[in-house]
């Protein structure tokens, strides 16, 4: 489209193009250089606001954070899935009740904050999941790994994020769902398949193809939002690092912001070219054109996180 | 339910909060959002690429640690004094902004080609084209992702509650702590708030979505 909306530059466009690219690089230079100053004017290059960071203690910490990221992260979309698959197939079913009752659990889950959420699990019934936990020895486990004590924490965040994600999973796999050609469903039902098997055999597995891009699109997401045990004390990446960087004398949050803003990017930048790469396998094999985003957003609300 | 009764009026602070961040940061966002939206289809390269990594960069970025660099690193920067209100709004502002801008550039693709052409073949310049005849028409086709644009900003305010600013999550929070034995009552009214403003944005955006209608 971006080519669309101006003519392919002549030589005096192509001269203005680069009186303006070299302006506009210009202002965006001095901004940075401001930042840059602010930061040297208060002492964020000097080496002590740096050194924790090849420091092997800091760096155990960090990865145990990470290591707890990921843990939260995993747990939580292989259930979502799940209860993805659940609700989507009862927000499809043919009898009316259990449609109703779909679409409550998928509304509401998607309405409330998910902060909301955690935070009432957590109240509620983390002091008895933490139990559980610490009975079958999980906790002890964990902690030798340096994984932290907190498992009530993490069993909040994971089924936080389940029930927020998974109703957001069943959205994708309705509109997966329904994004088969009706062709399939009659001659499914033509040749007698019940409602339940039509899904099963002939829809579902058509959907899953099309749903991937946003099905992976959806873990970037769960992963930030882990991010959330933040508010629960569990010892997740930012967490940690935020442990760290309150340390009186060091203080150095934005050093420590920007090295865990990288890593971040990093693995869901790669995370969101992998769907994208995924979305064009798509587009070039088949028919059936991949759920976009924008169109899953108007579906309702809370598609972004 | 007592609870709910007798604290009402913290909770509707509460919620007062919550909807003035939202606004806030949802005007900066908007704002800062079509600037950037504007560079990713810009002719001028480096536009673009300022755009894309602006997007590709806070939108892999969860958050929290936006809050953690807002309310806790800045004051590091010597910028002192009682900001945090301002320091959550410009966090959620600078993260909402970039979802903002793929909203709205999604919405630029949907605008029917023979109108960026039309425009062009009678000699209007890439800033006429976006601004008289592209950007009216992709505003339309943006109205229901933007909007679940600002409903995902609304539920996101929640955050802000780790960082001590009393808008709704805090006041269920001290709530609970306050009064353990009424915490159903507690979350279901908290959370019946935020639903109602999520349906409310909805509402909103299909009532201006059918207003702004246009047969094409």
């Amino acid at each position: 489209m971006s080519n669309v909306l101006f003519d392919a530059p002549g030589p005096k466009g192509r001269a203005r193009q680069r009186v303006f690219g070299t302006v506009g690089v210009v202002i965006i230079v001095a901004f940075l250089g401001f930042i840059v100053y602010k930061f040297n004017q208060s002492g964020q290059f000097e080496s002590k606001m740096w050194d924790p960071f090849v420091n092997p203690n800091v760096i155990r910490t960090l990865a145990n954070g990470l290591l707890n990221t990921l843990i939260a992260a995993v747990f939580s979309i292989i259930l979502a899935l799940i209860f993805g698959a659940i609700f989507g197939s009862m927000r499809l079913s043919t009898i009316a009740p259990i449609r109703w009752i779909g679409t409550i659990v998928v509304e509401f889950f998607r309405a409330v904050p998910l902060v909301l959420l955690i935070l009432f699990i957590f109240l509620r019934y983390a002091h008895a999941m933490q139990g559980f936990f610490d009975s079958i020895g999980v906790t002890d486990v964990m902690d030798n790994l340096g994984l932290g004590r907190s498992q009530g924490a993490l069993a909040s965040l994971i089924l936080g994020l389940t029930l927020y994600n998974g109703s957001v999973l069943a959205e994708i796999l309705r509109a997966g769902v329904n994004s088969v050609p009706t062709g399939q469903r009659e001659a499914a039902y033509s040749i007698g398949l019940r409602p339940t098997q039509t899904l099963r055999m002939i829809l579902a597995p058509q959907a899953i193809r099309t749903m991937l891009p946003a099905i992976v699109s959806q873990s970037v997401v769960a992963l930030k939002d882990t991010s959330l045990g933040f508010i629960v004390a569990f010892e997740e990446f930012v967490r940690s690092g935020q442990l760290i960087a309150a340390n009186p004398t060091l203080r150095n949050y934005i050093p420590m912001a920007l090295i865990l803003g990288t890593v971040y990017v990093l693995i869901n930048y790669s995370l969101s070219k992998f769907a994208q790469y995924l979305s064009n396998r798509q587009q070039r094999k088949t028919k059936l054109s991949p759920l976009k985003d924008p169109a899953l957003a108007a579906v309702g609300p809370g598609a972004i996180k | 339910m007592n609870v709910l009764i007798d604290n009402l009026p913290d909770l509707l602070s509460g919620f007062g909060k919550t909807l003035a961040l939202s606004a806030i940061a949802g005007v900066c966002a908007l704002i800062l959002g079509t600037i950037l939206a504007s560079f990713r289809v810009s002719p001028v390269p480096v536009f673009r690429a300022i755009g894309t990594s602006y997007v590709n960069i806070f939108r892999n970025t969860p958050l929290v640690l936006l809050f953690v660099l807002f309310i806790f690193g800045l004051p590091q920067l010597g910028i002192t004094g009682d900001h945090l209100f301002a320091f959550a709004a410009a966090a959620m502002s600078i993260y909402t902004a970039a979802f903002v801008c793929e909203a709205l550039r999604s919405g630029i693709n949907s605008v029917n080609v023979g109108q960026a052409e039309a425009a062009r073949s009678i000699g209007l310049t890439f800033q006429q084209n976006l601004s008289l005849v592209i950007l009216p028409q992709a505003f339309r086709a943006v109205i229901p992702p933007l909007a679940s644009v600002f409903i995902a900003l609304v539920k996101n305010t929640a955050i802000v509650e780790a960082f001590g600013i009393t808008e709704a999550a805090y006041q269920m929070d001290s709530l609970v702590r306050d009064h353990p034995q009424s915490i159903y009552a507690v979350f279901a009214g908290t959370a019946a708030g935020y639903i109602i403003i999520v349906f409310a944005i909805s509402g909103a955006a299909r009532l201006l979505e059918r207003k702004l209608e246009v047969k094409r």
